[in-house]
């Protein structure tokens, strides 16, 4: 009854954030030059990347067309989607790696996790945009319910960078929501309370799969296991170390030219970068990674409706979760959890997944209507 | 859309807008926190990984010097480095393995081991590496595969040096082998930085004692590496310097005449020059071909070597110490002019025996009847025991083994290969410290005619025999004459000097006149133990025969040689130079149960020492031509 209320502001040819497009281009292109690097001039590999970043493009783009009113309507029928086919992958999903990820569809293999990556938000952000907020604590209960079931499946996969990415994508929600500073406060001290935990008790050998225990426990010492499980984290450091403040270049990156670094394409695609480009490289990444994050941020507040406010946030702050936890983990800060740098690293579905995220922030930014009667 | 109303818009995008803000100021935080890790690595620690980046892609690759080539004294090679050719395969280039061998096939032979172990190195492979499929290719085959090369991609053919006696078993106990490195050698090494790229070491012979110059200096050179090692572009280069070429004094067709007429028998023969030491000749029979062990010998192979009753990889020229029985007299009887007991020309009854005072023991001359009344030459020429007996019974032990040991009897000569026996001159000390029995008279005579405890190798014969003919100038033996400065034989040389010992020293020259001459009376005189070689000789040859006995022959009993077992048949042992007023050439032979030193070994070292004389010489130094014995004809001097 309130749609009469708006008009449009003018009516563009095509909803995009031209800002936010400039930037995502050059991080496209950026991609594409370190990972002709990294692959030692593989065009192959760097036109599959081209061609997944032209689809991300298109997704974007097409998800931007509509407003975030239409898109509010299908989100629990997404989010009801993205946890069959998180059922399906438990029930028949393909085997890669040691982790059960992949759904095959006959013409195209699917990683439903990608798509919860999105919906779960989306469904935490819908279920909660019209509630009283600071949430109260039944609808707080039900929120938590929402990101855990979806969490709790990729986990089973197991895919624990994942699960991670996707439950902390739904807090973020809870939190732009205003959740309590006392319980986020608690909440910190549970998280630090479960570190010492595990930093002072074998509790981890019950809970997680030998291979995530390995991350850890290399996390902690690298130099235990030099040719195994640590080899990724000491190569890594010795490329982005070497790398100095200006960077060897491309042509004279030793550690990936000479394949000395595993993973040179996907995981540890922020060595490759940091040996070429140096401190100096690193400064001006992180300062486009914040533009973008800074022009999320802002169009979350710019945004109208609660729905779209959190939607955008969550988004946004998932992006630098993504940017925080990959460097974090190729400069030894954190344990190898398996998250790709955004918009660089090669990879399929995940780079779909990011620009369909950035085309859902261009929606709400550019289908912006005025109140009529606030005039 | 009541429920709408509970909600407050305002205050709700103020927390909104809060919220927002504060997790940009944490991000910022974040971001910091990552620039500071980002600051620590690349900025307080970048030296540090540049270091660990370094090792990671920079090699040193060591390369192997060639080994140098060993010549005889003539530049004859000896021993020298060949091609051998692999065929490899490189397995990430080949679509279709069993299409390929069936294609190689065609033109070269593949065995089913040959895939077998083909298919068993490439486990230990990386696919970018060559992987052998065919080792030892021959010529013919290396061009057929050659001229279709560009019908076998991913197929190479390698060509390494290594070792290789063109002349197989010929002089292989003088100049070894070379040898896979063991663990033991190569812990033991001097220089482990050198053998970085080396295999091949000397075990034996020449081969080992020269293996320092032999080697040569490594070489490096600087490349890229990748992860799995393979070298991308080399950076620098630094050229290893090939081991020195060596020539011997060892004359081939000299050692080749030997090792034939030493054929079929167990023995060794050793020829020295005596005016120098150089050894003219080694040969310990039989042999076996150091080929073999270069790669590595099959287990088959060594232990039919090792175990064989003939003892070929035993080097009995330097190693066998045998009795040197009558070969000693010309030595004994000096010292006795030395000490004054006799002149040359003082008799000594020979009835036939010998006996101690106080003894009933009959020591026994080997001619039953005896010599009757001999002199020094006489006692000699007719190896007469008695007379020995009696002069080592004058003489004491002590004064015995003390004069014989100047000639190098009982102690290393010094020889430069390595194994050399010391053989054992016996005296009053020694049997105390070894049996812890005091010295028995009887002992002392058996040592008079060279039985008994001593025992000596052909090598010391050889050296003793030699300083002899030199009056008392004795010389250290040795194989390797010089280094020569370049590749080929041609060209300036370095001459391997050797200490020269004190020359023996006598009371009166005329001893070694003495000395000399009852050997020569040996083969020239009337009655001489080898007058059978003195025909055909167009100069004089002096020589003393020896037998040492294998067994004891029981008191009255007579040595049957028929009735004896071959391996208990005596030791014949002959040793002789010529031509005697300027020796060239001493030899020494012994033939293990040969039967008598005058019937089997004489001629053996007659034979030499005139093939030497009259054929292996310079045209110039040359003395006569040959002869045949059965020919008397006076042969016309050379011009």
């Amino acid at each position: 009854m309130y749609q009469h209320l708006y008009r449009p502001l003018k009516k563009p040819f095509l909803h995009v954030d031209v800002l936010l497009l400039l930037m995502l281009l050059v991080l496209s292109a950026v991609s594409l030059v370190i990972l002709y690097s990294a692959s030692n001039g593989n065009l192959g590999l760097v036109w599959r990347q081209a061609v997944r970043i032209m689809l991300g493009f298109g997704m974007m783009v097409f998800i931007a067309q509509f407003s975030s009113q239409q898109i509010e309507r299908v989100v629990p029928w997404l989010y009801l989607l993205g946890v069959f086919l998180l059922v399906m992958v438990a029930v028949m999903g393909t085997i890669g790696k040691g982790a059960q990820r992949w759904l095959d569809l006959g013409f195209i293999r699917f990683q439903p996790s990608e798509l919860v990556k999105l919906t779960v938000p989306m469904m935490v952000a819908w279920y909660l945009a019209d509630k009283p907020l600071p949430p109260r604590y039944k609808d707080l209960f039900i929120a938590l319910l929402l990101l855990m079931i979806p969490a709790a499946l990729v986990v089973k996969q197991p895919d624990l960078g994942t699960s991670l990415l996707i439950a902390s994508a739904g807090g973020f929600v809870i939190l732009l929501a205003g959740l309590q500073t006392w319980l986020i406060m608690s909440g910190l001290g549970l998280a630090a309370g479960f570190g010492l935990l595990i930093a002072y008790t074998p509790i981890l050998e019950y809970l997680l799969h030998p291979y995530q225990l390995r991350r850890v426990e290399t996390f902690i010492d690298p130099e235990k296991d030099p040719l195994g499980a640590g080899y990724h984290i000491i190569q890594s450091k010795i490329a982005i170390g070497s790398g100095g403040l200006f960077g060897k270049g491309l042509e004279n990156s030793t550690q990936s030219r000479f394949e000395f670094l595993p993973e040179r394409t996907t995981d540890f695609i922020f060595a490759v970068f940091g040996e070429a480009f140096g401190l100096l490289g690193f400064i001006a990444l992180i300062l486009l990674y914040l533009a973008i994050i800074t022009r999320g941020l802002y169009i979350a507040i710019q945004a109208q409706g609660m729905f779209a406010r959190l939607l955008a946030g969550s988004i946004t702050l998932t992006f630098f979760v993504y940017i925080f936890v990959n460097i974090g983990m190729v400069t030894g800060l954190l344990p190898v959890v398996g998250v790709p740098l955004p918009l660089i690293s090669y990879g399929g579905t995940s780079i779909v997944t990011l620009f369909a995220g950035f085309g859902l922030l261009m929606s709400v930014h550019t289908h912006k209507r005025l109140l009529s009667g606030q005039h | 859309m009541a429920r709408l109303l509970l909600k407050n818009a305002i205050q709700e995008s103020r927390l909104f807008r809060d919220r927002a803000l504060i997790s940009w100021v944490v991000m910022l935080v974040l971001s910091l926190v990552l620039l500071y890790r980002l600051f620590d690595l690349q900025i307080n620690q970048q030296r540090h990984y540049e270091l660990l980046s370094r090792d990671n892609w920079l090699k040193r690759v060591p390369i192997a010097p060639t080994r140098g080539l060993i010549f005889d004294r003539n530049g004859r090679v000896l021993a020298e480095n060949r091609p051998t050719y692999t065929l490899e395969v490189i397995p990430e280039k080949i679509e279709d393995l069993d299409l390929l061998i069936e294609r190689l096939r065609r033109f070269i032979s593949i065995s089913d081991s040959d895939i077998k172990r083909f298919e068993r190195y490439r486990k230990q492979k990386r696919r970018f590496d060559r992987v052998p499929l065919r080792f030892k290719l021959s010529l013919e085959e290396v061009a057929r595969i050659s001229v279709r090369n560009h019908e076998f991609e991913g197929v190479h053919i390698s060509d390494t040096l290594t070792r290789y006696y063109p002349h197989g078993a010929l002089a292989a106990h003088a100049i070894g082998y070379v040898g896979r490195m063991n663990e033991t050698e190569l812990k033991n090494l001097e220089t482990p930085g050198n053998y970085r790229a080396t295999h091949y070491i000397g075990k034996i012979g020449v081969e080992k004692t020269y293996e320092d110059e032999l080697h040569g200096k490594i070489g490096w050179q600087q490349v890229e590496t990748n992860v799995r090692g393979r070298t991308l572009r080399v950076l620098s280069r630094e050229a290893p310097t090939p081991g020195k070429n060596l020539s011997l004094s060892l004359d081939l067709q000299l050692q080749s005449f030997v090792e034939k007429q030493l054929q079929n028998k167990r023995s060794a023969l050793v020829a020295i020059e005596p005016s120098t030491g150089n050894v003219l000749a080694l040969a310990s029979m039989p042999s076996y071909d150091p080929n073999k062990f270069v790669h590595g010998i099959k287990v088959k192979d060594y232990h039919e070597l090792l175990y064989s009753p003939d003892r070929p990889l035993f080097n009995r020229a330097i190693r066998g110490q045998y009795p040197p029985g009558s070969t000693v007299k010309a030595f004994v009887g000096l010292a006795g002019l030395e000490h004054g007991l006799r002149t040359a020309t003082d008799k000594t009854y020979c009835r036939g025996w010998y006996q101690l005072k106080g003894h009933k023991h009959r020591y026994r001359d080997w001619k039953k009847t005896g010599h009757g009344s001999v002199n020094f030459y006489q006692a000699v020429e007719q190896s007469c025991d008695v007379y020995f007996y009696r002069l080592a019974q004058e003489l004491g032990i002590n004064n015995l083994s003390h004069f014989l040991h100047k000639f190098g009897f009982g102690h290393r000569v010094g020889i430069d290969i390595p194994g050399e026996a010391s053989g054992l001159m016996p005296d009053k000390a020694w049997k105390r410290k070894r049996y812890r029995k005091p010295w028995y008279p009887g002992e002392t005579l058996i040592a008079g005619i060279g039985q008994g405890y001593t025992l000596a190798t052909p090598l010391q014969l050889a050296v003793a025999t030699a300083a002899l003919s030199k009056r008392g100038k004795i010389y250290r033996p040795r194989l390797a004459f010089s280094w020569l400065a370049n590749r080929n034989y041609l060209g300036a040389s370095h001459v391997i000097e050797t200490p020269v010992p004190a020359p023996i020293e006598i009371k009166s020259p005329k001893y070694w006149d003495d000395a000399i001459r009852s050997m020569v009376e040996v083969v020239h005189g009337r009655r001489g133990t080898a007058r059978k070689q003195a025909k055909g000789l167009q100069y004089k040859m002096a020589g003393k025969t020896g037998t040492a006995q294998v067994v004891g022959i029981k008191q009255d009993a007579k040595y049957d040689a028929d009735k004896l077992d071959k391996r208990h048949w005596d030791h014949a042992l002959f040793v002789a130079f010529a031509p005697v007023e300027n020796p060239k050439i001493a030899v020494a032979v012994i033939v293990e149960n040969g039967g008598s030193g005058s019937s089997t070994a004489a001629p053996l070292a007659r034979n030499v020492v005139d093939y030497y004389l009259t054929e292996v010489l310079p045209v110039n130094e040359r003395i006569g031509s040959p002869s045949k014995k059965d020919k008397n004809a006076v042969v016309a001097p050379e011009s």
